[in-house]
């Protein structure tokens, strides 16, 4: 195996692309990341490590906006993200620059997920060790759209997904509890998934919410909080009534 | 025989243009806007030719918007007109752009103001500034009329002024404008001042 991982330009005798399975591990390591696509809105929400006390949290943004319709959350290296975000953005602009049209959401996931996937076939190069979560309404239809892409610059369309840290439990959790959902309730959806694996709390959480008319809009810490709180009692409410049923009998 | 002409007021500023698209000795149309909104609270009026207007406008419009996703804050008016005038300067002395350019702006803690940028990449920060033909008459008429902190409607009725006698001196006048402003509240089209409409004409 050593002799098949040094440079990625080098398919391993059984098919694999080491450095690429490698960065899909940064990603595993990375921050928890949900996306949740409901009729009207489209939710991202992003666990936060705990800050240093000294360090000005507002300039750690980890949900960013690529356009004013699309907006981009991601799991892994950081440093990574600040590079193909900027390209997306350049990309977002010239774009409109060339067709007078701003880019639909599978447009610019497919720009991104090409760049990521050349890093993977150039010489000299490593892979985007990050994964993104892409949201955004088309600029025409207004359909709401959740893509995903991987270091490997494969992408998908998503009713709800998760990356990052723990991502196959909270998936798990999507999988049984998805339902479609507008409003608020996709706001709620997102957090109980995302609670599932981070501690429950305003300041561990960042969470945005995107709709057509409004565009992207971060969550303040006190209403984050309001809304686990909510959360908490439909849980407390949920464990009450499956105790109560063998009581009454 | 283009003109693009704009001032300062109490709390804004005003910019006005003609709104022909002329080749050679055809009129193509007479609602062209040549003032494009930059964002928010920016306005950018542009004589010149009509390719690089076009291309050299809209270059600068969506840098500015690129520069607000990256920076998370939005270009100062000084900021926009400096970097406006960079472009051209750089693009001088190999593909230079013949297009001049009235920048208005109005920023929160420094209030309205208004940059004249010209095809040779001049800069200045002005209180009335105009380029084409109709500046001979628009710069005297300023310069009789115009004093410091007007109110909307006086400044409009400067710039009515202005209109006036461009379309009785000038001797290929151009018929209509559109005047646009840009204060606190942002940056809109104020009004169209026209003497011709495109109407089609009955057929005999």
């Amino acid at each position: 195996m050593a002799r098949y991982d040094r440079a990625i330009t080098v398919f391993s005798p059984d098919g694999h692309l080491f450095q690429v399975e490698y960065a899909l591990e940064a990603v595993r390591k990375g921050n928890a990341a949900v996306g949740v696509r409901g009729t009207d809105t489209i939710v991202l929400a992003v666990e936060k490590k705990s800050t240093p006390k000294l360090q000005d949290s507002r300039s750690v943004r980890k949900i960013v906006n690529l356009d004013n319709h699309i907006a981009l959350a991601c799991a892994g290296l950081k440093a990574d993200a600040r590079v193909l975000i900027n390209r997306a953005r350049i990309e977002c602009q010239s774009h409109k620059l060339t067709v007078e049209d701003p880019v639909t959401v599978e447009y610019i996931t497919r720009y991104i997920a090409g760049l990521q996937q050349k890093y993977t076939q150039s010489g000299g190069v490593r892979p985007f060790g990050l994964s993104t979560l892409i949201i955004g309404f088309d600029p025409y239809s207004g359909v709401p759209s959740l893509y995903q892409t991987d270091p490997s610059g494969t992408f998908s369309a998503w009713k709800a997904n998760a990356t990052g840290r723990n991502s196959n439990s909270i998936r798990e959790f999507l999988e049984k509890n998805y339902k479609e959902t507008s409003g608020q309730e996709t706001v709620k959806l997102a957090m109980r998934a995302l609670l599932e694996v981070v501690e429950s709390g305003g300041k561990n959480l960042e969470v945005a919410v995107m709709t057509k008319d409004h565009g992207l809009r971060q969550l303040e810490e006190a209403e984050i909080d309001a809304i686990v709180a909510e959360i908490d009692a439909e849980k407390a409410a949920a464990e009450a009534a499956k105790k109560a049923p063998p009581k009454e009998t | 025989m283009e003109s693009v002409f704009g001032l300062v007021g109490k709390d804004f500023a005003i910019v006005a243009a003609d709104s022909s698209a002329v080749h050679s000795i055809l009129v193509h149309k007479t609602n062209e806007d040549k003032i494009m909104l930059l964002d928010s609270h920016k306005l950018m009026g542009a004589s010149g030719e009509t390719g690089d207007r076009a291309q050299f406008t809209e270059y600068i419009q969506k840098n500015v918007a690129l520069y607000q996703f990256r920076n998370g804050i939005p270009l100062t008016t000084a900021a926009a007109a400096n970097f406006t005038r960079g472009e051209l300067a750089t693009a001088l002395r190999k593909n230079p752009y013949m297009v001049n350019i009235i920048m208005a702006g109005h920023d929160k803690d420094v209030g309205p103001s208004l940059y004249f940028i010209d095809y040779i990449a001049s800069l200045h920060k002005l209180d009335k500034a105009a380029f084409g033909y109709g500046s001979y008459f628009a710069l005297s008429m300023m310069d009789r009329h115009y004093r410091k902190d007007m109110t909307v409607e006086e400044a409009i009725d400067l710039v009515d002024k202005v209109i006036m006698e461009i379309r009785s001196r000038l001797v290929v006048a151009p018929p209509n404008f559109v005047i646009k402003i840009v204060d606190k509240d942002g940056a809109r089209e104020y009004a169209w001042r026209e003497s011709i409409k495109d109407a089609p004409v009955p057929a005999v």
